[in-house]
């Protein structure tokens, strides 16, 4: 990491610690609610962004780990029992809707990954038994951690923001490893990779297993934190968002998802001064910032970077040129 | 087995509607590689703006005449020089994402602007039934099958005919090609993004009266489109046609003989069995991978 971002990466964890105790709990709850969507996004990025594979069933994962924690809380178990089987629930079902990703690409990939988000729902919406259906599963209560009940608007997002600060960093690790490299060979090509002895196969399903994972854990999170779960947070619509958040910040780039959950869950709430017509100025700003910034937020340091050596660039040329000029 | 008949046909009346956006969707996609996840908002628009007209007076046809006018400037025009050519060098991403703001915005925008009441929409054909060896088929149903069966053939003879459609297919097929071979590239573009504006404005004009004009109503004629593009191929404008039909049966059969809440499974199913089975479609060529 270069020193500007690490002074950037501190001051956000330094914001990110010191603002939620001087907001209201609506503030707090927002706080939470977005870091929530980073996770979730985190993993997604991680698909779409790093590996190029192409998703839209992401919040299906975030479901499934929402719905696990939720069920299993409600038989009795701990939620420290429950988090580990979401995770690997999400684990293996994301290795078996990574089986279309070898078949198929591009377009075809997201819209079945699209087709496996509106099964999901379905089950949700029509599995009374299991899923409570359009009701949904209320009173999930807040885990607590060594003995510490985290039930407080705080101190649920104080343990929010630890988890994901830890996958963070744990997916900046796996990606500075030859490990996470292998995932950008599988993106820019995929038969150059394979033909470097890159198990492209692997790495495809992988890249849909990790991702699913954190989008698990950013479900039971999401679970514990908003206390009621019904299936309209895990539409195909949702997983569209998520898509747009990554892309909007910036896909590929590993703090996009953070500038991207921002626009898609706390900008909607400053756009409320628009009242009705806020989800309108919120889709019209979406489409100018694709125009603006195709590659996302994220992309704007880049650009700075390409049009000041594109200035250095041209100033050396003329003075090469006026040189020459006056040598002859 | 009159009912399973009466099934089908009107299964495949509601397909043939979702047919016509599946076209215009698969020819977006051939001619210009641009995927557009606000198809179904593109036929929501049109159905207020015919209200819209009517209210000022205006009769059916001319409404639907002004209402395809300005689509084709707004949807076609605008949404391709605004929207499709300034994302298209950058790939997939921005253009998705783009287009679905665009489906954000217009669907708050009527919800916001105009109303968010379902409207009731007057219907093209008269309330009458025919009974055909025992089977009651509705007037409606058999008008719409008619109607959007001839648009999307005529598109395919348009297509598959004329010098300008021939051009459209040619650029679809390879740009480089059609462009040594004086084609004008960005017009032929410009058509196909005008046929769908057509397209979904008229299947805005037969589907409107059963599903009332509201703003949400987009978001599942939207989907419904993708799959039949995908069951059919997405590579072949015959392809919506079938795809089309296929889901229009399907849920239809599916909402009777298995269960109302799983209507939309059956869909789902097909379209993820063609998916994993015959990516290329029921009708689409296979594409092979480049490096």
């Amino acid at each position: 990491m270069s020193r500007t971002s690490l002074i950037v990466v501190a001051i956000v964890l330094a914001v990110l610690l010191a603002v939620p105790p001087l907001l209201k709990n609506y503030g707090v709850y927002l706080f939470s609610y977005w870091l929530v969507f980073v996770i979730a996004t985190m993993g997604l990025n991680l698909t779409i962004g790093y590996a190029g594979q192409k998703s839209l069933g992401h919040a299906a994962f975030f479901g499934i780990g929402a719905y696990t924690v939720a069920i299993l809380m409600k038989a009795g178990f701990s939620f420290w029992f429950g988090l580990p089987v979401a995770m690997l629930g999400c684990f293996v079902i994301g290795l078996a809707l990574g089986a279309p990703a070898l078949r198929v690409q591009t377009i075809y990939l997201a819209f079945a990954t699209l087709g496996f988000n509106t099964a999901v729902w379905l089950v949700m919406r029509n599995e009374e038994w299991l899923t409570g259906g359009t009701f949904g599963i209320n009173n999930i209560a807040r885990p607590s951690l060594f003995g510490f009940q985290l039930s407080a608007a705080l101190h649920y997002y104080y343990f929010v923001l630890a988890m994901a600060v830890l996958l963070g960093a744990l997916l900046w690790k796996l990606l500075s490893s030859p490990w996470g490299k292998a995932f950008t060979a599988l993106r820019d090509n995929p038969i150059r990779a394979e033909s470097l002895g890159v198990n492209i196969q692997a790495y495809t399903l992988l890249s849909f297993a990790i991702g699913a994972v954190y989008a698990g854990i950013a479900g039971a999170l999401f679970a514990s934190l908003v206390e009621f779960i019904e299936p309209a947070p895990f539409t195909v619509g949702a997983s569209i968002m998520m898509y747009l958040m990554v892309v909007v910040g910036g896909a590929g780039y590993f703090f996009g998802p953070l500038l991207g959950s921002a626009v898609g869950v706390l900008l909607p709430e400053w756009l409320r001064f628009a009242q009705g017509w806020y989800l309108f100025v919120f889709g019209s700003a979406v489409v100018m910032l694709m125009l603006w910034l195709p590659d996302g937020l994220l992309s704007i340091p880049d650009r700075i970077k390409a049009r000041r050596q594109s200035r250095e660039a041209s100033a050396a040329r003329n003075v090469a040129a006026s040189k020459i000029g006056a040598a002859s | 087995m009159t009912d399973f008949f009466q099934l089908v046909f009107s299964g495949m009346a509601t397909g043939s509607i979702y047919a016509l956006a599946a076209l215009g969707f698969t020819l977006l996609w051939q001619a210009s590689g641009t995927i557009n996840f606000a198809q179904g908002e593109f036929v929501m628009l049109p159905a207020f703006v015919m209200i819209a007209f009517a209210t000022f007076g205006a009769p059916m046809p001319l409404a639907f005449a002004l209402t395809c006018v300005v689509a084709v400037a707004i949807l076609g025009w605008a949404f391709k020089r605004g929207i499709a050519d300034p994302l298209l060098r950058f790939g997939l991403m921005p253009i998705v994402v783009a287009t679905i703001g665009l489906s954000i915005a217009a669907r708050n925008g009527i919800r916001a602007g105009y109303s968010a009441e379902a409207h009731p929409f007057p219907s093209l054909f008269a309330d009458k039934l025919f009974t055909v060896a025992g089977v009651n088929l509705t007037l409606a149903d058999i008008g719409t099958l008619v109607f959007a069966l001839a648009l999307v053939l005529g598109t395919q003879a348009f297509l598959a005919r004329t010098v300008t459609g021939r051009a459209m297919q040619a650029v679809a097929q390879n740009t480089e090609s059609a462009t040594v071979l004086g084609i004008n590239v960005p017009r032929m573009i410009f058509y196909t993004f005008a046929i769908n504006a057509v397209l979904a404005c008229a299947a805005a004009l037969l589907v409107t009266p059963t599903y009332l004009a509201k703003f949400d109503m987009g978001e599942s004629l939207g989907t419904k489109a993708f799959f039949a593009a995908i069951i059919g191929g997405f590579n072949n404008s015959r392809g919506a046609l079938l795809g089309g039909i296929i889901v229009g049966v399907s849920e239809n059969l599916a909402a009777a003989y298995i269960s109302a809440a799983y209507k939309d499974a059956v869909a789902l199913v097909i379209f993820m069995a063609v998916i994993l089975f015959k990516p290329q479609g029921l009708l689409g060529k296979k594409v092979e991978r480049k490096v």
